[in-house]
């Protein structure tokens, strides 16, 4: 999970373009929405792209959105339990 | 009542590796710097602390920043939100970041891309930096047309659609752009007075 997280915490500093921000710098439980780490409708639409691209996930309810992209944690806890065992 | 007498209270131009902001060399740097590392130069010189930057397209750069340049020392806070427009124009639209997203169509198409698919966004995010609400407009034309700027916005003060506006050419189209933007105001009588004429020269650098 650990690892996960690190490498989602990669990834998402690189698809949303964060370049004021470091992987290190997002706790693994920090919002990443609103007053957390202030992220928007597009950078929702970009994790799912993201999750898509990295992962083969894609998300089947989009009214699981704000409970998944939570944080990088909640986030990480859906790709392994979504991910098919290659 | 307006009687003709506006007033270019500023002029910015970005070309070639280059800010100005009235006849005045503001930042350069090497001619062979790529535009995304030059447009990140002029944000570290003139603006910082607001991370939206880096996600918009070349356009919206572009445009930002030379609103940037303009407003930093001397804003329009006198106005009323409302009263402040933004007319711009170019060349190639959004076209730009229109192959960009195409590119991206091929395989999972960009949100954030998608987003800059309309030339007229850059006015959007002028106004949310500055909170303009005023009467905004972009044209397409082949190239910059200072007459019809200012017959445009000489329109729009006689009609009290506006008393203060951002207006210019903002144009990329790869690796190729220009920067043109004024400041125009009705109730300063400082700078030069506001028609074609004057516009090329405030341009000229």
């Amino acid at each position: 999970m650990e690892k996960l997280m690190a490498a989602l915490k990669a990834q998402i500093v690189e698809q949303l373009n964060l370049q004021e921000v470091k992987p290190e710098d997002i706790g693994d439980d920090q919002p990443l929405f609103k007053d957390g780490l202030g992220l928007d409708s597009i950078d929702a639409l970009e994790i799912i792209v993201l999750l898509q691209q990295h992962y083969g996930i894609r998300i089947a309810n989009p009214e699981q959105g704000p409970e998944i992209f939570r944080s990088v944690r909640t986030i990480a806890e859906f790709i392994t339990a979504h991910q098919t065992p290659k | 009542m307006y009687k003709g007498e506006a007033y270019i209270t500023g002029a910015c131009v970005i070309r070639n590796n280059r800010v100005d902001r009235d006849g005045v060399l503001l930042l350069e740097t090497p001619q062979e710097q790529e535009l995304t590392d030059f447009l990140r130069a002029g944000y570290d010189q003139f603006s910082g602390q607001y991370p939206k930057f880096h996600k918009m397209d070349p356009l919206s750069k572009l445009g930002w920043l030379a609103a940037e340049v303009l407003l930093k020392d001397a804003p329009l806070n006198n106005y009323p939100p409302e009263s402040v427009g933004l007319i711009l124009a170019n060349k190639s639209a959004s076209l730009d970041t229109d192959l960009r997203y195409f590119e991206t169509v091929k395989d999972i198409a960009s949100p954030a891309l998608f987003v800059y698919t309309l030339a007229n966004i850059v006015m959007g995010e002028i106004s949310i930096r500055h909170g303009f609400k005023g009467e905004n407009a972009f044209f397409t034309t082949d190239a910059f047309d200072p007459g019809f700027i200012a017959g445009y916005i000489n329109q729009l003060f006689l009609e009290n659609a506006v008393s203060a506006c951002l207006c210019g050419w903002v144009e990329v189209m790869g690796p190729v752009y220009e920067v043109i933007m004024y400041k125009v105001e009705l109730t300063s009588e400082k700078g030069l007075v506001f028609n074609a004429d004057n516009l090329q020269k405030a341009g000229s650098i």
